[in-house]
């Protein structure tokens, strides 16, 4: 069985700083001035209010299964899915570092940084259970 | 300003390959684009619109025009995923009612069978400058792991069952079967459904639509044009469409596009759901159906299961039959793409021209509606309601 490798994320103008950030070890979301509220992915427009005045804050990288997925078919299998941050905004990741046979929604996790397939590419945000 | 009898589908065509390796992308286009107007009675040099998605070869319809030597005075090249050439249905009607053209032809064709394309199980990376890759494709998103994760957060929710997604594929096998060029012919029961391998926690194989080659076309003209030609005549009625994506972070996988598209295109219709006397409904997955008939109005949300269970979507036998070539599920999906040939169904029954076996009684009101994209991410709902004359 091949192992699960993940492919590097390719840094724009838009997303340098959150790349590098986690490169320094440390999870963005953003987060608007203007309206207050928290959006993944991270961008230079606010997708709630439409405000330009946007940056990025550290997220606590706690939160919740929302939906999951096991790919039976991929070598190895892996699981994709929806985290609900506590900091609000809903993202897609990997389930890390779990048995693929006792996921569930509601279930609580905690973000895991793994690193990706090029040398110098920014490791990805993936999430593994919270110890009980 | 409503489209509502500004316009009429006087011609389609469903490609019969579902395996092209001795085809260019072009010529089926092509071969589609004929066959509709033959169906219609009309003849190349009629067509003054053009309608294509980003399925078509090279710069599209400039290609297209090129190849099939259209001169043209309306061109539309909204790209919506699978869900485009319904949404282009709409688009003609309007541009008919604005008299920019009279005769519009809508083209899909596709070959990811010849090509060998793992359609369903890899991951696309749609390029580094779409705005999401970065989050996204790493983490292995494919199609059928994303309408899984819908199908997974919707029996959490509604206590929906595998047994109920089941037997949304079991109609849609019975209808194959009276259909000579659906790919998969056999009736499978609800037990051969969820006994059959899984693909995607809780998709199995027999939950996903086929991968097909091939083909299609839709021939929308003026009112003035329709009555001069020999077909029954078929209106467009209502139109809707409407994206939805993840504002933002503030996913719901629970619902779906339609739930704006169907309301726009009934209220332009002036009817309701319960008047549809057939539906064609695109089924990439069987959890797509059912979320789309919730979001469309057939039943309360959540209510799905219940609704699709125990026949109810076979002709003849339950009270809402649906895709009655079989569909993407038993078919054809064609270009990994469903919108053009639910609206081809949606039109042999309004003519009376669909399988006698599972031709609907006095079927003078259908909807087609598709999802292009992924539900599970971002997507495009458009929905057409027509009616026979």
């Amino acid at each position: 069985m091949a192992s699960r490798s993940f492919p590097s994320p390719v840094p724009d103008p838009d997303t340098e700083a959150f790349w590098q950030a986690a490169k320094d070890g440390t999870f963005m979301i953003g987060s608007c001035r203007n309206c207050g509220e928290k959006h993944y992915y991270p961008r230079s427009v606010c997708p709630h209010c439409g405000s330009d005045d946007v940056t990025l804050v550290a997220s606590s990288g706690t939160g919740e299964i929302y939906s999951w997925s096991v790919l039976r078919r991929a070598d190895p299998p892996y699981a994709i899915a929806y985290v609900t941050l506590d900091d609000g905004p809903t993202m897609m990741t990997n389930i890390v570092d779990c048995d693929l046979d006792a996921l569930a929604i509601g279930q609580r996790v905690e973000l895991v940084f793994s690193p990706t397939e090029d040398e110098d590419g920014p490791p990805v945000p993936t999430f593994r259970p919270t110890a009980p | 300003m409503s489209i509502n009898g500004k316009a009429y589908v006087a011609g389609v065509y469903e490609h019969p390959t579902r395996k092209a390796v001795d085809k260019s992308l072009a010529q089926l286009h092509a071969e589609s684009a004929l066959g509709a107007l033959a169906d219609a009675g009309l003849g190349k040099n009629d067509i003054d619109g053009y309608f294509c998605a980003g399925d078509a070869p090279g710069l599209g319809a400039l290609s297209m025009a090129d190849y099939l030597g259209l001169k043209l005075r309306h061109i539309d090249t909204t790209e919506c995923g699978g869900s485009s050439y319904i949404l282009h249905v709409g688009h003609a009607a309007e541009a008919i009612a604005l008299g920019k053209c009279s005769v519009a032809l809508i083209t899909l064709a596709g070959r990811p069978r010849a090509e060998g394309m793992a359609t369903g199980t890899a991951p696309r990376n749609y390029g580094s400058t779409s705005p999401d890759v970065a989050f996204e494709f790493p983490f292995g998103p494919t199609v059928v792991n994303m309408y899984a994760m819908c199908a997974n957060r919707h029996m959490y929710e509604y206590g929906t069952t595998s047994e109920q997604l089941a037997w949304i594929k079991v109609a849609a096998s019975h209808h194959a079967q009276h259909n000579p060029d659906a790919m998969l012919k056999k009736v499978v029961t609800v037990e051969e459904v969820v006994n059959s391998p899984m693909i995607s926690d809780p998709l199995h194989r027999l939950d996903c639509c086929v991968i097909s080659d091939g083909g299609g076309a839709i021939i929308v003209t003026s009112p003035e044009v329709a009555r001069s030609l020999e077909r029954p005549l078929v209106r467009v009625r209502g139109a809707g469409e409407a994206p939805k994506h993840q504002m933002g972070g503030a996913v719901d996988l629970t619902y779906s596009g339609a739930r704006w598209s169907g309301a726009m295109a009934f209220e332009e219709a002036g009817v309701k759901p319960a008047d549809m006397k057939y539906v064609s409904i695109y089924d990439s997955f069987t959890i797509t159906v059912l979320m789309q008939l919730e979001d469309l109005g057939f039943c309360e949300k959540g209510q799905g299961g219940r609704l699709v269970s125990d026949g109810n979507l076979i002709s003849g036998v339950g009270s809402l039959p649906f895709n009655t070539d079989g569909g993407g599920l038993c078919n054809n999906h064609p270009a990994n793409r469903g919108g053009l040939t639910k609206v081809v169904e949606a039109v042999r029954q309004l003519r009376g021209e669909a399988h006698p076996a599972v031709q609907v009684a006095n079927c003078d009101l259908a909807l087609a509606h598709g999802t292009g994209g992924s539900l599970g991410t971002r997507h495009g709902a458009a929905t057409v309601i027509l009616e026979r004359e």
